[in-house]
C-alpha cells in the first residue's frame, strides 16, 4: 500500500493491545481505515490527539515504530459484475487465486433504508423442505437464521436452499469457515450451476477472527448494489454469526467495554440489527433475502446471541436431528417465519395456515404422549395414533432429504390426518374439512 | 439550525461510537441540543453529560468520519416537537422528522423534514372569546382533522394567567397563522398559530387533574378485556421472549382497540413491522368509526438499524404527542414496542460514558426512568371538565425470556396490568399467549372498575371472571397430576376438571389473530361466550370413562372454535350453537 497525495503516515505507536494500538495524530477520521505495518485497520477511538485503531489481522509481530498510514477513506468495496464466481477475503481480495476485480469502489456499512421506501415482502421463496415451505414459509427479502448445534449439517443445508431458491445472485459471507467447508461451498456451487450467480466473501478459519467483522458488511454492501442498481433478488448466506459475535466481543474485550450478558457488548443488539435490517424489498423489484446460520451450545437459545437474534431476525429455522426417524428435520417447536402470514393461504392454498398449525398441534400432543410413555404410564388410543402420526409427519413429511411441492405437502397432511385422527380432534375450520378430509381415500 | 438559540460553539475534542466530547466557549445545557457541522451538513445530537466547559453529547446519528476540530453549536433547548393539525396518518422517526418527506431510498446523514405541513389550509372554528381569561392549554379554536375535533390550545409553556385580546373568526388558515392573540396584566402580549413546541422530556401537564381509571378500554381481545381488563388511562405491559406475540399483539390492540387516536412507538425493533402497518392500516377500517385505521394513527418510526440514540427520544416524542392529543379531550392509545430497546439504548450510552453499571450493565436510574416514564400515562380532567386519556401498553423483551431482568422487574412495578406471554404457550400456537395464570390486571381489585363491571357488563361480572381464573388453575394442576399419576392414576372427574378448562382455554382465551372475524370480539359477545363457557363448566357431566370425557370435550372445542369462526349470530354461527346446545342436553340427559 503506497501512500497517497493526502495520506498521513506515522512511524509511532504508544501502545499495544492484542486487537488495537495507539498513536498520536492529526486530522484523523472516527471510522477511517489504515494500514499499519501493511496490515489493515480501522479507527475505533479519538481522544483529543491519541488515536486507536482496531487491527484486523490481529497485532502479533506489530513493531512499536510501525508505519503508520491513514487512508483518509471509510472501508470501501469494489462492485462490479465481474464478481460472479468468485471469491474474497474480507478486505474484498481474491482468494481464489484469480486477478483483482476492478469497479467503483463503494462504501461499506452505509446508511438504512428508509422505512416508508421498503415494500412489504411477499415473495414466496420455496425450498422443497416441509419444515420451511409448509411450516415455516420464507419469503424473500426477510431475515432468518438457522439455530443449530455445530454438529448438524448446516452448511449442507444452507447450500441445498441456495441452489434451489429462485434467485438472481447468491452473497456467501463466511465467518470463521473451515477451509474445507469453504471449499465445499465452492464446488457446491460450481457444480450446482450456481458458479455464474455466487459471490463470496469469506474468512477462514486460518485467518484472524477480528476480521470476520467486515465479512457481513461487504457481503450487504455488494448485495445492495445488486439489489438497489440492477433490480436483482439477492440471497445472502451468512455462516457463521456466532463466531462474528464471538469476535465482537474479543474486541469490545481489548477496548475494556463493560461486558453484558455471557461476555458479550451491550451494543449486540444494535450490531447484529444493523446487519440484519439490511434484509429489504425495494419498490423496484430488487430485494435481499439473509439465511444465516447461528450455531448455539448445546441447544442453549438463552445465551446472548441467539437471545438477541431471535428478537433481531423474523423467525429461526431449528436444525436438530428426530431420534424417532434418526433424519434431520427442522424443529417444529420454537421454529418459526414470522412473514409466513404474508404468503401462506395467500399466495399457497387458502387451507395452508390451518393444515400447518393442526398438524405441529398433534405434534406437539405426541411429544405429551411420549413423556407418558417414557415415564412408564400407560397410553391411551389417542396417545398411540398421535405418536404414530408424529412418526410419519417426521419421516414423510419433514425430513429434510425430502423434497415435496407446497401442494404435496399439504395433501400428505391431510392424507395423515385421515388415517390416524378424527375430525374433532383435527380441530380445524369446517370448509376446508368438507373439502380435503377424504384426500385420505386417493392413497 | 436556528441561529438566534444558538448559545455557544465548540469544537470536538474525542469520539468513540456515537458519544462525542467537544470544549464549549460558553454556557451549555444538559439535555440541550447541538448540532455538529460535518461535510457540510448538521448532524444532531444531546448534550448528556457537562463537566466544566467540556460537553459529552449523544449524536442522533453516524458519527463516521468525524474530527477532532469539528464545530459544534449548542442550541438553548431540549429536543422539542412540534405539535399540531396534521400529524395523523404521518410517519415520524424518533426524532419527529417526516420520514415521507425525506428524499432518496435511504436515509442520508443530517437530513431533516419537518413534521407539519405550512402550505395546507384548515378552517378553524373560535371556541374562546375575547376577554376570556386563558391559561395554559386552554382551547382557544379547533379544526378537523379526520374525524378528530383538533384543538387550538392556548401554548403549553403560557405561564400565569393570560386574557383573550383577539381571535381569528371562523375562516381558512394555515398553521403559521396568528389565530389568537393573549395579553397579560404586564401588558406582554403573545401570538398564537397553530404550532406549539415542547421539549420531550417533560410531561405536558395543562389538566386540572388526574383520576384513577374506572372504565374499560376495549380492545376485542378476550384474554384481556374478559380476563384482565386494561381500563381508559391504564398502563399495561407485554413481556415476552421472542416470537411468543408481542407484536402481533400490538398490531391487533392499534387495530381494534376503542381509542380516538393512535400512537405507536416502533422502537427499536424491525423495519418490517412497520411497514406492514404502512402497508395494511391505508386498507383497514377502524370497527367503531368505519373510517380508514391510518386516519387515527400516527406512527413514530426508529427501527433497530436506525440511529441508537434517537431510539431513546422516540418513545418521548410518542408520550408527547399522545399527551398532546390527551390535551383535546380524546382517548388516547399509546404502544410501544419494544421498550426494552430503549433500555439497552441508555445502557450502550451509560457503558460508553464509562458510568458505573447497575444489574445487567444497564444504568442504576433505570427503574427511576421506566417509572417516571409510565406515570406520564393516565386520565384526565382538562380545566374545562372534559377528559382525556392515554391508554399505554408497552412490550418488554426480556433477555433469554427470563423475567428476573431489570427492565421487566423494573416495568412490573408501574405497570398496572401485566400481560405475560408464555413461551410453551407460543410453542403450542395458543395464541395469544397471554398466561392465564401468572398475568394480570390489577384493575380487577379497583372499585371505579368493580361498580362499572356491575352497572355495565354483568352484576355478577368480576365473580365470573375469578370463577374462571381459578378454574384454570385446578385444570392446570390436575394437568401436572395426571402427567405424574397417569391417566389412570387419577379419579375421572379430574379428567373432567382438566377438559372444562382446556374449554375455557380454547373458547375464550384463545383467538386467532388473523381470522376477520375471530380477532375482534365486541363486549357483547364476549359477555355470551362467557356465560356459555361458564354453564358447560359448572355442569356436572358424571362421565364413567377419561377417553370418553376427552371426545366429548374435543367435540364441544370444535364447535365452539367454529363459533368464533362465525359472524354473531350469523346462521352459521346458530347452526353451530344448536349442534352444541343438543349434545349438551344428550349428555345431561342421559346421566
Ligand atoms: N395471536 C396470534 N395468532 C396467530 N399467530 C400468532 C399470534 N401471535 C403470534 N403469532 C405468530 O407468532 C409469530 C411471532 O409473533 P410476534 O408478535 O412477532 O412475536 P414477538 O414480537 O413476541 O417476537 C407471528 O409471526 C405469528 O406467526
Ligand atoms: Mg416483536
Amino acid at each position: 500500500m503506497k501512500p497517497g497525495a493526502f495520506q498521513k503516515i506515522y512511524c509511532r505507536l504508544t501502545n499495544i493491545t492484542k486487537a488495537t494500538c495507539t498513536l498520536e495524530a492529526e486530522g484523523v477520521g472516527y471510522e477511517e481505515m489504515a494500514y499499519v505495518q501493511g496490515r489493515a485497520a480501522q479507527v475505533v477511538k479519538i481522544a483529543g490527539n491519541k488515536v486507536t485503531l482496531q487491527i484486523f489481522e490481529g497485532t502479533e509481530g506489530l513493531r512499536n515504530d510501525a508505519e503508520i498510514i491513514f487512508t483518509g477513506k471509510t472501508p470501501m468495496l469494489p462492485l462490479s459484475e465481474h464478481m460472479n464466481g468468485r471469491f474474497f477475503d474480507a478486505f474484498g481480495q481474491p482468494i481464489d487465486g484469480l486477478i483483482a476485480v476492478e469497479g467503483r469502489a463503494y462504501p461499506i456499512g452505509g446508511p438504512s433504508v428508509n422505512p416508508v421506501r421498503r415494500k412489504q415482502p411477499s415473495e414466496l421463496i420455496a425450498t422443497g423442505i416441509a419444515g420451511i415451505d409448509l411450516n415455516n414459509t420464507l419469503v424473500s427479502g426477510q431475515k432468518i437464521p438457522f439455530f443449530t448445534d455445530p454438529d448438524q449439517p448446516y452448511n449442507q443445508v444452507l447450500a441445498l436452499i441456495a441452489l434451489r431458491a429462485k434467485v438472481d445472485k447468491i452473497i456467501l459471507g463466511g465467518m470463521g469457515l473451515t477451509r474445507d467447508d469453504y471449499l465445499f461451498f465452492k464446488n457446491t456451487f460450481e457444480q450446482g450451476y450456481g458458479e455464474s450467480k455466487i459471490i463470496g466473501f469469506i474468512n477462514t478459519t486460518d485467518k484472524s477472527p477480528v476480521e470476520r467483522l467486515l465479512i457481513p458488511d461487504m457481503a450487504l454492501a455488494a448485495a445492495e448494489h445488486f439489489a438497489v442498481e440492477k433490480n436483482e433478488k439477492v440471497l445472502v448466506l451468512l455462516t457463521d454469526m456466532t463466531q462474528y459475535a464471538n469476535a465482537l466481543s474479543i474486541v469490545a474485550n481489548r477496548m475494556d467495554q463493560i461486558p453484558s450478558k455471557d461476555s458479550m457488548p451491550g451494543s449486540l443488539y444494535s450490531d447484529l440489527s444493523k446487519i440484519y435490517e439490511k434484509a429489504v424489498q425495494f419498490p423496484d423489484g430488487g430485494n435481499i433475502t439473509i439465511l444465516a446460520v447461528t450455531t448455539l451450545s448445546g441447544g442453549d437459545i438463552t445465551h446472548a446471541v441467539p437471545d438477541n437474534t431471535g428478537y433481531i431476525t423474523e423467525g429461526q429455522l431449528f436444525l436438530r436431528r428426530s431420534p424417532e426417524v434418526n433424519k434431520v428435520i427442522i424443529d417444529p417447536f420454537r421454529s418459526l417465519s414470522r412473514l409466513k402470514q404474508l404468503v401462506i393461504g395467500k399466495v399457497t392454498r387458502k387451507d395452508h395456515p390451518q393444515v400447518m398449525n393442526a398438524a405441529i398441534r398433534l405434534y406437539a400432543d405426541a411429544a405429551n404422549s411420549k413423556t407418558k410413555l417414557e415415564n412408564g404410564f400407560e397410553l391411551s388410543d389417542y396417545d398411540r395414533r398421535v405418536l404414530l402420526f408424529a412418526e410419519d409427519y417426521s419421516r414423510n413429511i419433514l425430513a429434510i432429504d425430502v423434497k415435496l411441492e407446497t401442494n404435496e405437502m399439504l395433501d400428505e397432511t391431510w392424507k395423515l390426518f385421515g388415517k390416524y385422527m378424527t375430525e374433532d380432534e383435527a380441530g380445524m375450520k369446517q370448509e376446508f374439512v368438507d373439502l380435503y378430509w377424504n384426500v385420505k381415500q386417493i392413497v | 439550525m436556528e441561529n438566534n438559540l444558538i448559545i455557544s460553539k465548540g469544537k470536538v475534542i474525542a469520539i468513540v461510537g456515537n458519544l462525542v466530547e467537544a470544549v464549549a466557549d460558553g454556557p451549555l445545557i444538559q439535555n440541550g441540543i447541538c448540532f455538529f457541522l460535518h461535510n457540510g451538513k448538521e448532524i444532531m445530537g444531546e448534550v448528556i453529560k457537562t463537566q466544566g466547559n467540556k460537553a459529552y453529547a449523544q449524536v442522533f446519528e453516524t458519527t463516521r468520519g468525524f474530527r477532532t476540530g469539528i464545530e459544534v453549536f449548542f442550541s438553548g433547548h431540549m429536543l422539542e416537537v412540534s405539535l399540531g393539525p396534521g400529524m395523523l396518518t404521518r410517519n415520524y422517526d424518533g426524532l419527529q422528522n417526516d420520514l415521507d418527506k425525506m428524499e432518496g431510498m435511504f436515509l442520508e446523514p443530517g437530513a431533516r423534514t419537518f413534521p407539519l405541513d405550512k402550505e395546507s389550509v384548515w378552517p378553524f372554528t373560535p371556541l374562546a372569546e375575547t376577554g376570556q381569561k386563558v391559561i395554559a392549554g386552554d382551547w382557544l379554536g379547533e379544526v378537523p382533522e379526520y374525524h378528530v375535533q383538533h384543538k387550538i390550545m392556548a401554548p403549553f409553556k403560557l405561564e400565569g394567567e393570560y386574557k383573550l385580546s383577539w381571535i381569528a373568526e371562523k375562516g381558512e388558515h394555515k398553521i403559521t397563522d396568528i389565530v389568537a392573540r393573549l395579553t397579560n396584566d404586564e401588558g406582554e402580549e403573545i401570538e398564537v398559530n397553530m404550532i406549539q413546541t415542547w421539549p420531550v422530556k417533560l410531561p405536558i401537564t395543562v389538566y386540572r387533574e388526574k383520576r384513577r381509571p374506572g372504565t374499560l378500554f376495549e380492545t376485542g381481545i378476550r384474554v384481556i378485556d374478559t380476563m384482565n381488563p386494561i381500563l381508559e388511562g391504564g398502563t399495561g405491559f407485554i413481556p415476552g421472549p421472542f416470537g411468543s406475540g408481542k407484536t402481533v399483539l400490538q398490531h391487533a390492540l392499534a387495530k381494534q382497540a376503542a381509542a380516538d387516536v393512535v400512537i405507536i412507538a416502533a422502537c427499536g425493533e424491525r423495519a418490517n413491522e412497520v411497514v406492514e402497518i404502512f402497508t395494511e392500516f391505508p386498507h383497514l377500517d377502524d370497527p367503531r368509526t368505519g373510517r380508514k385505521l391510518v386516519e387515527r394513527t400516527v406512527i413514530i418510526a426508529n427501527t433497530s438499524n436506525m440511529p441508537v440514540a434517537a431510539r431513546e427520544a422516540s418513545v418521548y416524542t410518542a408520550m408527547t404527542i399522545a399527551e398532546y392529543y390527551r390535551a383535546m379531550g380524546l382517548k388516547t392509545l399509546l404502544l410501544a414496542d419494544s421498550t426494552s430497546r430503549w433500555a439497552q439504548a441508555l445502557r450502550e450510552m451509560s457503558n460508553r460514558m464509562e458510568e458505573l453499571p447497575g444489574p445487567d450493565a444497564f444504568p442504576m436510574d433505570l427503574s427511576a426512568i421506566i417509572a417516571n416514564y409510565y406515570s406520564r400515562a393516565g386520565f384526565t380532567v382538562q380545566n374545562n371538565g372534559k377528559s382525556g386519556s392515554i391508554t399505554f401498553i408497552g412490550t418488554v423483551s426480556p433477555a433469554g425470556g427470563n423475567l428476573l431482568e431489570p427492565v421487566t422487574e423494573a416495568t412490573k412495578k408501574v405497570a398496572r396490568c401485566f400481560f405475560a406471554l408464555s413461551q410453551n404457550r407460543a410453542d403450542s400456537k395458543r395464541y395469544p399467549a397471554i398466561d392465564p395464570i401468572e398475568s394480570y390486571s390489577k384493575y380487577l381489585e379497583y372499585d371505579e372498575y368493580i361498580s362499572f363491571a356491575k352497572q355495565e357488563i354483568d352484576e355478577n361480572w368480576i365473580e365470573k371472571i375469578d370463577f374462571v381464573k381459578n378454574f384454570m388453575i385446578s385444570g392446570q394442576e390436575i394437568n401436572e397430576q395426571i402427567n405424574i399419576l397417569g391417566d389412570d392414576g387419577v379419579p375421572v372427574e379430574y379428567h373432567e376438571t382438566f377438559w372444562k378448562a382446556e374449554l375455557i382455554d380454547f373458547a375464550i382465551l384463545q383467538q386467532d389473530a388473523f381470522d376477520d372475524i375471530d380477532c375482534n370480539t365486541p363486549p357483547d359477545r364476549q359477555r355470551y361466550m362467557m356465560d356459555k363457557v361458564i354453564k358447560i363448566v359448572q355442569t356436572d357431566f358424571g362421565f364413567d370413562d377419561f377417553n370418553r370425557v376427552r371426545n366429548f370435550f374435543k367435540r364441544v372445542i370444535n364447535l365452539f372454535k367454529q363459533m368464533n369462526y362465525s359472524e354473531f349470530n350469523s346462521e352459521k354461527f346458530s347452526a353451530y350453537e344448536n349442534e352444541l346446545d343438543q349434545i349438551i342436553n344428550l349428555k345431561t340427559v342421559e346421566v
